[in-house]
Protein backbone atom coordinates (compact mmCIF):
# COMPACT_ATOMS: atom_id res chain seq x y z
CA UNK A 1 0.00 0.00 0.00
CA UNK A 2 1.56 2.94 -1.15
CA UNK A 3 1.97 5.80 1.78
CA UNK A 4 1.84 9.51 1.20
CA UNK A 5 4.96 10.75 2.89
CA UNK A 6 3.42 13.03 5.29
CA UNK A 7 2.56 10.35 7.07
CA UNK A 8 6.05 8.44 7.47
CA UNK A 9 8.17 8.58 11.31
CA UNK A 10 10.62 11.81 10.99
CA UNK A 11 13.74 11.04 12.09
CA UNK A 12 13.73 12.48 15.08
CA UNK A 13 11.21 9.88 16.08
CA UNK A 14 13.36 7.28 14.80
CA UNK A 15 15.83 8.31 17.26
CA UNK A 16 13.50 8.19 20.14
CA UNK A 17 12.54 4.57 18.77
CA UNK A 18 16.02 3.71 18.88
CA UNK A 19 16.89 5.04 22.69
CA UNK A 20 13.48 4.22 24.13
CA UNK A 21 12.36 0.97 22.13
CA UNK A 22 8.77 2.23 21.84
CA UNK A 23 6.78 4.92 19.98
CA UNK A 24 3.25 6.17 21.56
CA UNK A 25 0.45 7.18 19.48
CA UNK A 26 -2.24 8.66 21.84
CA UNK A 27 -5.92 8.32 20.58
CA UNK A 28 -4.29 7.85 16.90
CA UNK A 29 -7.26 5.56 15.84
CA UNK A 30 -11.42 6.99 15.66
CA UNK A 31 -13.87 6.38 17.28
CA UNK A 32 -15.74 4.66 15.05
CA UNK A 33 -12.94 1.61 14.03
CA UNK A 34 -12.72 1.40 17.98
CA UNK A 35 -16.03 0.70 18.60
CA UNK A 36 -15.89 -1.85 15.62
CA UNK A 37 -13.09 -3.40 16.43
CA UNK A 38 -14.29 -4.04 20.22
CA UNK A 39 -17.50 -5.40 18.35
CA UNK A 40 -15.19 -7.95 16.63
CA UNK A 41 -13.42 -8.98 19.57
CA UNK A 42 -16.57 -9.47 21.79
CA UNK A 43 -18.39 -11.02 18.68
CA UNK A 44 -14.96 -13.11 18.14
CA UNK A 45 -15.34 -12.10 14.41
CA UNK A 46 -11.82 -12.14 14.54
CA UNK A 47 -9.92 -15.42 15.31
CA UNK A 48 -7.82 -15.04 18.67
CA UNK A 49 -6.09 -17.84 17.31
CA UNK A 50 -3.00 -17.28 15.35
CA UNK A 51 -3.68 -16.74 11.21
CA UNK A 52 -1.04 -18.52 9.39
CA UNK A 53 2.26 -16.79 10.32
CA UNK A 54 4.17 -15.18 7.62
CA UNK A 55 1.46 -14.80 5.46
CA UNK A 56 1.85 -10.48 4.04
CA UNK A 57 0.01 -8.35 5.94
CA UNK A 58 -2.21 -7.24 3.42
CA UNK A 59 -3.64 -10.30 2.48
CA UNK A 60 -5.23 -10.33 6.58
CA UNK A 61 -8.51 -9.13 7.29
CA UNK A 62 -9.04 -7.07 4.39
CA UNK A 63 -13.11 -7.15 5.08
CA UNK A 64 -12.88 -6.17 8.46
CA UNK A 65 -13.77 -2.64 9.22
CA UNK A 66 -12.12 -2.69 12.90
CA UNK A 67 -8.89 -4.24 13.10
CA UNK A 68 -8.36 -4.59 9.24
CA UNK A 69 -9.61 -0.94 9.15
CA UNK A 70 -6.73 -0.03 11.93
CA UNK A 71 -4.16 -1.48 10.31
CA UNK A 72 -4.95 0.52 6.50
CA UNK A 73 -4.81 3.81 8.66
CA UNK A 74 -3.15 6.09 6.75
CA UNK A 75 -0.91 7.11 9.84
CA UNK A 76 -0.67 3.44 10.81
CA UNK A 77 0.49 2.20 7.62
CA UNK A 78 2.94 5.35 7.75
CA UNK A 79 4.48 4.16 11.16
CA UNK A 80 4.56 0.99 10.03
CA UNK A 81 6.51 1.19 6.43
CA UNK A 82 8.61 4.02 8.41
CA UNK A 83 9.78 1.06 11.00
CA UNK A 84 9.77 -2.37 8.50
CA UNK A 85 8.98 -0.97 4.98
CA UNK A 86 6.41 -1.57 2.72
CA UNK A 87 5.07 -5.58 2.40
CA UNK A 88 5.87 -7.08 6.01
CA UNK A 89 4.67 -10.15 7.23
CA UNK A 90 2.01 -11.25 9.79
CA UNK A 91 3.82 -13.04 12.56
CA UNK A 92 1.49 -13.51 14.92
CA UNK A 93 -1.78 -11.67 16.67
CA UNK A 94 -3.27 -11.93 19.90
CA UNK A 95 -6.31 -10.43 21.88
CA UNK A 96 -5.22 -9.79 24.97
CA UNK A 97 -7.83 -10.12 27.82
CA UNK A 98 -7.64 -9.33 31.28
CA UNK A 99 -10.85 -9.96 33.43
CA UNK A 100 -12.04 -7.89 35.91
CA UNK A 101 -11.00 -7.97 39.22
CA UNK A 102 -7.62 -9.77 38.13
CA UNK A 103 -4.74 -8.55 40.83
CA UNK A 104 -1.81 -10.11 39.72
CA UNK A 105 0.39 -8.31 37.42
CA UNK A 106 1.89 -10.58 34.69
CA UNK A 107 5.62 -11.51 35.35
CA UNK A 108 7.84 -8.97 32.94
CA UNK A 109 9.27 -10.63 29.80
CA UNK A 110 10.14 -10.16 26.45
CA UNK A 111 8.94 -11.79 23.45
CA UNK A 112 10.04 -14.74 21.70
CA UNK A 113 13.70 -15.40 22.61
CA UNK A 114 17.25 -14.21 22.32
CA UNK A 115 17.34 -12.16 19.00
CA UNK A 116 20.70 -11.08 18.17
CA UNK A 117 19.54 -8.90 15.14
CA UNK A 118 19.80 -5.34 14.21
CA UNK A 119 17.14 -6.33 11.80
CA UNK A 120 14.09 -5.84 14.24
CA UNK A 121 10.64 -7.17 14.43
CA UNK A 122 7.82 -3.98 15.54
CA UNK A 123 4.45 -5.31 18.03
CA UNK A 124 1.41 -3.32 17.80
CA UNK A 125 -0.03 -2.80 20.86
CA UNK A 126 -3.51 -1.49 20.32
CA UNK A 127 -5.72 -0.06 22.99
CA UNK A 128 -9.44 0.61 21.98
CA UNK A 129 -11.04 1.49 24.72
CA UNK A 130 -9.79 4.27 27.45
CA UNK A 131 -7.74 2.50 29.63
CA UNK A 132 -7.28 4.06 33.27
CA UNK A 133 -4.48 3.02 36.05
CA UNK A 134 -6.72 1.26 37.29
CA UNK A 135 -7.48 -0.68 34.52
CA UNK A 136 -3.93 -2.01 33.53
CA UNK A 137 -2.51 -1.31 31.29
CA UNK A 138 0.72 -2.68 29.57
CA UNK A 139 3.72 -2.05 31.44
CA UNK A 140 6.78 -1.07 29.35
CA UNK A 141 10.58 -0.17 30.78
CA UNK A 142 11.92 2.21 27.64
CA UNK A 143 15.23 1.37 27.16
CA UNK A 144 15.21 -2.03 27.31
CA UNK A 145 14.70 -3.49 24.14
CA UNK A 146 18.36 -3.70 23.02
CA UNK A 147 19.26 -6.31 25.93
CA UNK A 148 19.80 -9.85 24.77
CA UNK A 149 17.60 -11.43 27.23
CA UNK A 150 15.65 -14.65 27.24
CA UNK A 151 11.89 -14.35 27.47
CA UNK A 152 10.80 -13.96 31.22
CA UNK A 153 14.68 -14.42 32.83
CA UNK A 154 13.61 -11.48 33.83
CA UNK A 155 10.81 -12.67 35.82
CA UNK A 156 11.84 -12.06 39.40
CA UNK A 157 12.07 -8.05 38.98
CA UNK A 158 8.84 -6.58 40.24
CA UNK A 159 9.61 -2.56 39.71
CA UNK A 160 11.63 -0.33 37.74
CA UNK A 161 12.63 3.18 37.62
CA UNK A 162 11.39 5.17 34.99
CA UNK A 163 8.39 1.90 33.61
CA UNK A 164 5.78 3.26 31.80
CA UNK A 165 2.30 2.03 32.15
CA UNK A 166 -0.25 3.17 29.28
CA UNK A 167 -2.58 4.70 31.01
CA UNK A 168 -4.70 5.54 27.67
CA UNK A 169 -7.37 7.49 25.70
CA UNK A 170 -9.13 4.74 23.63
CA UNK A 171 -7.33 4.76 20.14
CA UNK A 172 -3.93 4.84 21.60
CA UNK A 173 -1.42 2.85 19.44
CA UNK A 174 1.83 1.88 21.27
CA UNK A 175 5.01 0.26 18.63
CA UNK A 176 7.60 -1.11 20.31
CA UNK A 177 10.56 -3.12 19.18
CA UNK A 178 10.45 -7.19 19.29
CA UNK A 179 13.11 -6.53 22.40
CA UNK A 180 11.25 -3.98 24.63
CA UNK A 181 10.53 -5.47 28.10
CA UNK A 182 6.72 -5.11 29.01
CA UNK A 183 3.93 -7.38 31.36
CA UNK A 184 0.29 -6.96 31.38
CA UNK A 185 -1.13 -5.28 34.38
CA UNK A 186 -4.03 -5.71 36.94
CA UNK A 187 -7.21 -4.62 36.10
CA UNK A 188 -9.10 -3.43 39.21
CA UNK A 189 -11.72 -2.78 37.92
CA UNK A 190 -15.41 -4.43 36.95
CA UNK A 191 -14.84 -4.76 33.16
CA UNK A 192 -13.22 -6.70 30.99
CA UNK A 193 -9.86 -4.86 29.84
CA UNK A 194 -9.20 -5.52 25.71
CA UNK A 195 -5.74 -4.94 23.92
CA UNK A 196 -4.63 -6.24 20.65
CA UNK A 197 -0.96 -6.73 19.81
CA UNK A 198 0.51 -7.94 16.34
CA UNK A 199 4.04 -8.58 15.24
CA UNK A 200 5.22 -7.87 11.95
CA UNK A 201 8.39 -9.09 10.34
CA UNK A 202 10.32 -6.78 7.49
CA UNK A 203 11.02 -8.20 4.09
CA UNK A 204 13.00 -5.06 2.94
CA UNK A 205 16.75 -3.91 4.93
CA UNK A 206 15.89 -1.54 7.27
CA UNK A 207 17.57 1.52 5.75
CA UNK A 208 15.97 5.07 5.81
CA UNK A 209 12.71 3.94 5.19
CA UNK A 210 11.18 7.00 7.13
CA UNK A 211 11.04 10.50 6.26
CA UNK A 212 14.73 11.92 6.70
CA UNK A 213 13.90 14.95 5.96
CA UNK A 214 15.43 16.26 9.03
CA UNK A 215 18.59 13.48 9.22
CA UNK A 216 20.85 15.82 10.88
CA UNK A 217 18.65 17.37 12.81
CA UNK A 218 20.43 18.68 16.00
CA UNK A 219 18.60 17.06 18.65
CA UNK A 220 19.36 13.42 17.11
CA UNK A 221 22.38 13.25 19.01
CA UNK A 222 21.32 14.02 22.26
CA UNK A 223 18.30 12.17 22.29
CA UNK A 224 20.59 8.85 21.07
CA UNK A 225 22.11 9.46 24.87
CA UNK A 226 18.95 9.61 26.81
CA UNK A 227 19.86 8.05 29.87
CA UNK A 228 16.61 5.92 31.44
CA UNK A 229 17.01 5.71 35.13
CA UNK A 230 17.13 2.74 35.82
CA UNK A 231 20.44 2.12 34.07
CA UNK A 232 23.04 2.83 36.28
CA UNK A 233 26.47 2.21 35.49
CA UNK A 234 25.45 0.47 31.84
CA UNK A 235 24.20 3.68 30.03
CA UNK A 236 27.41 4.25 28.25
CA UNK A 237 26.94 0.77 27.20
CA UNK A 238 23.64 1.48 25.79
CA UNK A 239 24.54 4.78 23.78
CA UNK A 240 27.23 2.51 22.48
CA UNK A 241 24.81 -0.17 21.22
CA UNK A 242 22.01 2.84 20.06
CA UNK A 243 25.09 4.33 18.04
CA UNK A 244 25.37 1.38 16.33
CA UNK A 245 21.70 0.89 15.49
CA UNK A 246 21.41 4.29 14.51
CA UNK A 247 24.45 2.79 11.92
CA UNK A 248 22.37 0.19 10.75
CA UNK A 249 19.33 2.17 10.31
CA UNK A 250 20.97 5.44 8.45
CA UNK A 251 23.55 3.34 6.75
CA UNK A 252 26.11 5.62 7.89
CA UNK A 253 28.95 3.44 9.41
CA UNK A 254 30.67 5.98 10.37
CA UNK A 255 28.13 7.80 12.37
CA UNK A 256 29.08 8.85 16.12
CA UNK A 257 27.76 10.98 18.78
CA UNK A 258 30.21 12.27 21.68
CA UNK A 259 32.82 10.90 20.04
CA UNK A 260 32.16 7.34 21.57
CA UNK A 261 32.50 4.54 18.97
CA UNK A 262 35.27 6.79 17.04
CA UNK A 263 37.45 6.54 19.70
CA UNK A 264 37.31 2.53 20.84
CA UNK A 265 37.56 2.19 16.61
CA UNK A 266 40.70 4.35 16.55
CA UNK A 267 43.44 1.80 16.26
CA UNK A 268 46.19 3.22 13.70
CA UNK A 269 48.48 1.34 12.19
CA UNK A 270 50.56 4.27 10.49
CA UNK A 271 54.19 3.90 11.07
CA UNK A 272 55.96 7.12 12.96
CA UNK A 273 58.88 8.18 10.99
CA UNK B 1 11.15 -20.86 69.83
CA UNK B 2 9.03 -17.89 67.21
CA UNK B 3 7.66 -19.23 63.72
CA UNK B 4 10.14 -17.02 61.49
CA UNK B 5 9.52 -17.06 57.97
CA UNK B 6 12.16 -15.35 55.53
CA UNK B 7 11.42 -12.03 53.92
CA UNK B 8 13.10 -11.19 50.57
CA UNK B 9 14.38 -8.14 49.44
CA UNK B 10 16.01 -7.84 45.59
CA UNK B 11 17.52 -4.32 45.01
CA UNK B 12 19.32 -3.57 41.89
CA UNK B 13 21.59 -0.75 42.65
CA UNK B 14 22.82 1.55 39.92
CA UNK B 15 26.73 0.80 40.21
CA UNK B 16 28.33 -1.76 42.68
CA UNK B 17 28.64 0.71 45.46
CA UNK B 18 26.01 -0.34 48.34
CA UNK B 19 25.45 3.62 48.84
CA UNK B 20 24.34 3.96 44.95
CA UNK B 21 20.55 4.40 43.91
CA UNK B 22 18.41 1.86 43.20
CA UNK B 23 17.18 1.19 40.02
CA UNK B 24 14.71 -1.69 40.03
CA UNK B 25 13.32 -3.66 43.26
CA UNK B 26 11.24 -6.82 44.51
CA UNK B 27 9.84 -7.96 47.30
CA UNK B 28 8.61 -11.75 48.26
CA UNK B 29 7.18 -11.80 51.60
CA UNK B 30 7.62 -15.31 53.18
CA UNK B 31 5.29 -14.29 55.78
CA UNK B 32 2.27 -14.12 53.82
CA UNK B 33 1.51 -10.68 54.90
CA UNK B 34 2.87 -8.42 52.08
CA UNK B 35 1.93 -9.27 48.19
CA UNK B 36 3.41 -7.64 45.85
CA UNK B 37 3.52 -8.03 41.91
CA UNK B 38 5.04 -5.80 38.68
CA UNK B 39 4.25 -2.71 38.98
CA UNK B 40 3.15 -2.25 42.60
CA UNK B 41 5.14 0.95 43.22
CA UNK B 42 7.24 3.65 41.46
CA UNK B 43 9.56 4.14 43.96
CA UNK B 44 12.06 1.81 45.84
CA UNK B 45 12.02 0.92 49.71
CA UNK B 46 14.94 2.29 49.86
CA UNK B 47 17.66 4.66 48.48
CA UNK B 48 19.76 2.50 49.13
CA UNK B 49 21.42 -0.91 49.71
CA UNK B 50 22.69 0.51 53.16
CA UNK B 51 19.89 2.34 53.81
CA UNK B 52 17.95 -1.10 53.66
CA UNK B 53 20.78 -2.66 55.83
CA UNK B 54 20.48 0.43 58.26
CA UNK B 55 16.53 -1.22 58.37
CA UNK B 56 17.70 -4.26 59.51
CA UNK B 57 17.78 -6.32 56.14
CA UNK B 58 20.71 -8.66 55.94
CA UNK B 59 22.58 -9.07 52.50
CA UNK B 60 22.68 -12.41 51.88
CA UNK B 61 23.67 -12.43 48.11
CA UNK B 62 26.65 -9.94 46.56
CA UNK B 63 26.51 -9.74 42.74
CA UNK B 64 30.01 -11.23 41.61
CA UNK B 65 31.52 -9.13 39.05
CA UNK B 66 32.91 -11.13 35.53
CA UNK B 67 34.90 -9.98 32.47
CA UNK B 68 33.05 -9.54 29.30
CA UNK B 69 33.35 -12.25 26.97
CA UNK B 70 35.37 -11.58 23.96
CA UNK B 71 32.96 -9.83 21.67
CA UNK B 72 30.61 -9.10 23.86
CA UNK B 73 32.11 -6.34 25.40
CA UNK B 74 29.35 -3.75 24.87
CA UNK B 75 26.34 -6.35 25.02
CA UNK B 76 23.95 -5.81 27.95
CA UNK B 77 21.37 -7.99 29.20
CA UNK B 78 21.05 -8.89 32.55
CA UNK B 79 20.80 -6.84 36.06
CA UNK B 80 24.48 -7.17 36.69
CA UNK B 81 24.48 -5.06 40.36
CA UNK B 82 21.39 -7.46 41.99
CA UNK B 83 21.77 -7.83 46.29
CA UNK B 84 19.16 -9.57 47.66
CA UNK B 85 18.71 -9.23 51.27
CA UNK B 86 16.88 -11.14 53.99
CA UNK B 87 15.00 -10.18 57.31
CA UNK B 88 13.30 -13.15 59.48
CA UNK B 89 10.17 -12.47 60.44
CA UNK B 90 7.78 -14.20 62.81
CA UNK B 91 4.08 -15.18 61.77
CA UNK B 92 1.07 -14.79 63.23
CA UNK B 93 0.15 -16.69 66.05
CA UNK B 94 4.09 -17.99 66.09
Amino acid sequence: MAVDRKHLLTSVQMADFVADGLLRFDALIPEEINREVMRELDERRINFGYEPQGQPLDELWRESRGIGAMIRLPQVQGIIQSLVGPDPLYDHHCPHQVPPGHVEGQIWHADAIIDTRQHFDIQLFYFPHDTPREMGGTMFLPGSHLRRIHETDIARHQNFLGQMPIVCKAGTLVVGHHGIWHCAQPNLTDKLRYMFKLRLNPTVRQLRLWNTDDLNDPQIPGILFRNHRWYGNDDRLEYANRIKFWRFLTGDDGYDAHYWLTRIENMPERIAL
Amino acid sequence: MPDLRQKILILYSRTPDLNSEIGSWAIYDGTGKERHTTGDSDTPPYASVFAAMQDGWRVIQFPQLFPAYPGMELSTSYLRFEYILEKMEEVDGG
